[in-house]
């Protein structure tokens, strides 16, 4: 009936909260906190290798808007969405309402429930990926590092 | 049958996806995203019905299978629709901004 409102409205709040962790880390990039200017050499080899995690919490939006549009459409298609006032059909009849209502609880609460849980799975799989990529990256510095040294030990040899 | 089709749309979109990545220049990660979303709350819809429904759930008449996969295909033209929107309005070759912008 309406059940694509849920994830729509969370999409919404995803949506807000990218833009402020995206934002906090655009002032991260430019050196400046909220204490003034901060140190960039830390980590900054490390960070070459991680996701923001602004993109990640796009990902969410994507997934909830993209799914959301999708089954507005099927409830248009089902006559279930109207272009006028009051938009849903359901809210016509006081008995509909409440079972449209119910259906938000029950279906609508899991849509979004189960969207979430799918994105903290690519979290957790991305996290793996990033942790591989920096202890890779780290060990192929220390080997670098290591071919340096003993050059300039023979070359001091010699 | 919607929820089916879609299934296979992402699948589809996520292999096309792959295939090209990292790059992304013509915003397949969209398309996938905006399916394996719809996919995902199918699925959802899916289980409400066959705990309503139980087994009659997985013997549809031929009339709504027919209907369901019209639906199915609408939706799956809709996605590409938008996702064609989306990329024209990013623009990401410049070609629309060149075509308006020259001189």
């Amino acid at each position: 009936m309406a059940c694509f409102i849920v994830p729509a409205a969370e999409a919404a709040v995803s949506y807000a909260v990218a833009r402020s962790i995206e934002k906090k880390e655009k002032n991260e990039l430019c050196g400046i906190s909220e204490n003034g200017i901060t140190d960039q050499t830390d980590n900054i080899y490390d960070e070459e290798h991680r996701i923001p995690f602004s993109r990640k919490v796009k990902w969410l939006t994507k997934l909830l808007s993209g799914g959301s549009l999708l089954l507005a459409y099927e409830h248009v298609w089902h006559g279930e969405v109207t272009p006028f006032f009051p938009f849903l059909t359901a809210m016509n009849d006081p008995a509909e309402t409440s079972a449209m209502l119910h259906e938000m609880g029950t279906v609508g609460v899991s849509m979004a429930l189960l969207i979430t849980v799918f994105w903290g799975g690519m979290l957790l799989v991305s996290n793996a990926i990033e942790k591989r990529a920096i202890r890779d990256s780290r060990s192929d510095m220390i080997k670098a590092a290591a071919i340096r040294t003993d050059d300039q030990d023979k070359d001091a040899d010699i | 049958m919607t929820l089916l089709i879609t299934v296979f749309a992402a699948a589809i979109a996520t292999v096309v996806w792959y295939k090209n990545a990292p790059d992304d220049t013509y915003r397949i990660s969209t398309l996938c995203f905006m399916y394996w979303g719809a996919s995902l709350m199918w699925m959802c819809d899916a289980v409400a019905e066959y705990i309503e429904l139980g087994s009659a759930f997985f013997e549809p008449a031929v009339e709504d299978m027919i209907n369901d996969a019209f639906l199915g295909f609408s939706v799956i033209a809709f996605g590409l629709v938008i996702w064609l929107i989306t990329l024209l309005i990013k623009d990401p070759k410049g070609v629309i901004k060149a075509k308006l912008f020259r001189r």
